[in-house]
């Protein structure tokens, strides 16, 4: 690990302040950052530690929910309101990482976590344009079972690994964020980019532009929600495919729905496309069905991973198969 | 700056980069907290934080400062094994060893989460306030755990023994 100067914060604007004075990163849970820098993938010379604050979960006057960018990632998964009105959220939280990683990774971070291409984590012996940009990616040609098939470039095919973000992107969670340059607010399904020529900008943050809070709409919907992993073993494994959905069903036609895709992409992949297929239609199985191949139609498989189109079609069909069975 | 580590002040290491788990063993020698992959795939190096299961290898020491730390040699107390300690014995829930302060320490949490109604990814009822401890439950709950031996039947098997049918009520 490169040697770096650590500091807390007393808030926000405190730690925005000495991260713009030092160029430090912020440090949350540590569980991937502190891991890619034991590794000099990461080698910041600086850490402004933002866990000391922004930690609450608060109910919003519109119903909706405020949650602190330093709130652990099982303080958000058990909350009682989460896991009434948006359980997807509380699943896809729990589908992923350790008890342990949960309890020690804050939300904010979970949106920063990097991917885990085995080739991005090779720095001696492995090409990675997202490590190293210009260089080549070894992911491409190589061994990409677990990689993209979805908005995916010639320079980069890895995928995100979170769980959580997947839930967020169906919600409508927005970002809050500040800088020096003042707050703003994002939707989470314009937080992250796809790779283009640039995998190493993994973001449209601006360089110490801190995550303060998720903001999740009242969404009424989401009381019917769902997530579905697919993966190797049966707990702690990132997905191969996971789909987040909820939706909302009057005399048998869909009023709403949303739907959103892990493992599959560099970011966290909202399904607009089965989503506007699916409105006003009969909620049947070859709707669901008609309306994952409309997503599916630009997915690109690469030479190990083709499986994952008819895997993310087959996952997307049975969850919604279950939502509308789902007793009321 | 300092932290408590079974009752006992440590001053927190100057060096940001020292981890939890190289403070614990290699400053204090408490060596009963392993290395394994010293990067979160294994568990280990499992400690509790105020009661609550970490992986000490991806904790910066200096994260911690002013917090209570316990580790598998403050679980015992007053000359005696804790009870999930002796129920490792009595089911052989462990042939090398090595992973075995990890799993009683996160074994020890775990009921606290399950008392606390935490929800799993195997639980079937989000909004249920209590969660049935049954052998599924503690599978996924614990896996965050490896055994290279294998031995998972007999830490199942300990940890019911030790905790009951019944989480809610207190081990020691």
């Amino acid at each position: 690990m490169t040697p770096f100067q650590y500091a807390g914060a007393s808030d926000a604007a405190d730690a925005v302040r000495r991260a713009e004075a030092t160029g430090a990163r912020y440090l949350g849970g540590g569980t991937n950052l502190v891991d890619l820098m034991r590794e000099t993938i990461e080698r910041p010379a600086a850490l402004v530690d933002v866990t000391g604050f922004s930690r609450e979960v608060i109910e919003q006057e519109n119903s909706g929910l405020r949650i602190g960018a330093a709130t652990r990632n099982t303080a958000l998964a058990e909350h009682p309101l989460v896991r009434t009105r948006y359980p997807v959220l509380t699943r896809a939280i729990v589908a992923g990482a350790t008890a342990q990683i949960r309890n020690m990774a804050t939300v904010g971070g979970n949106l920063l976590q990097r991917t885990r291409c085995t080739y991005f984590y090779d720095d001696d012996g492995s090409r990675c344009n997202k490590r190293s940009p210009g260089q080549g990616c070894d992911a491409l040609d190589g061994f990409n079972r677990g990689h993209a098939i979805l908005g995916a470039s010639k320079a980069c095919v890895a995928v995100n690994p979170s769980d959580m973000c997947v839930a967020l992107a169906a919600l409508d969670a927005i970002i809050h964020l500040e800088s020096p340059g003042g707050a703003r607010r994002l939707p989470l399904t314009d937080l992250h980019r796809l790779p283009g020529e640039r995998p190493d900008i993994e973001t449209v943050l601006a360089p110490g532009e801190l995550i303060t809070a998720i903001e999740l709409p009242a969404l009424p919907i989401s009381m019917r929600s769902g997530y579905r992993k697919v993966r190797d073993r049966a707990s702690y494994a990132f997905a191969l495919v996971s789909v987040a959905a909820a939706l909302h069903i009057e005399d048998g036609h869909i009023e709403d729905v949303r739907l959103a895709l892990g493992g599959v992409s560099h970011k966290p992949w909202r399904a607009w496309r089965a989503e506007e297929a699916l409105r006003g239609q009969p909620a049947s199985e070859a709707m669901f069905r008609r309306a994952a191949d409309a997503e599916l139609s630009e997915a690109r498989p690469l030479k190990d991973n083709g499986f994952k189109i008819e895997l993310a079609r087959r996952t997307i069909v049975a969850i919604l198969a279950q939502l509308a069975g789902e007793k009321r | 700056m300092c932290l408590i580590v079974n009752g006992r002040e440590v001053a927190v290491p100057e060096d940001p980069r020292v981890s939890l788990l190289d403070l614990l063993r290699e400053r204090l020698d408490l060596t009963g907290t392993k290395k394994g992959c010293n990067q979160g795939a294994c568990g280990a190096c499992t400690v509790l934080v105020e009661g609550e299961r970490i992986v000490s290898c991806l904790a910066l020491a200096v994260q911690y400062d002013g917090r209570c730390i316990t580790t598998i040699e403050g679980l015992a107390g007053n000359g005696e094994l804790h009870p999930l300690q002796q129920a490792f014995i009595d089911h052989d829930g462990f042939q090398c060893g090595y992973c075995t302060p990890g799993q009683i320490c996160s074994a020890v949490a775990m009921v606290g989460e399950v008392r606390r109604g935490v929800p799993s990814h195997v639980t079937s009822d989000l909004a249920a306030e209590r969660v049935a401890l049954d052998r599924d439950e503690v599978r996924e709950r614990m896996s965050g755990n490896l055994c290279r031996c294998g031995a998972y039947n007999g830490i199942v098997d300990a940890i019911f023994d030790a905790f009951g049918d019944s989480p809610e009520e207190e081990a020691r």
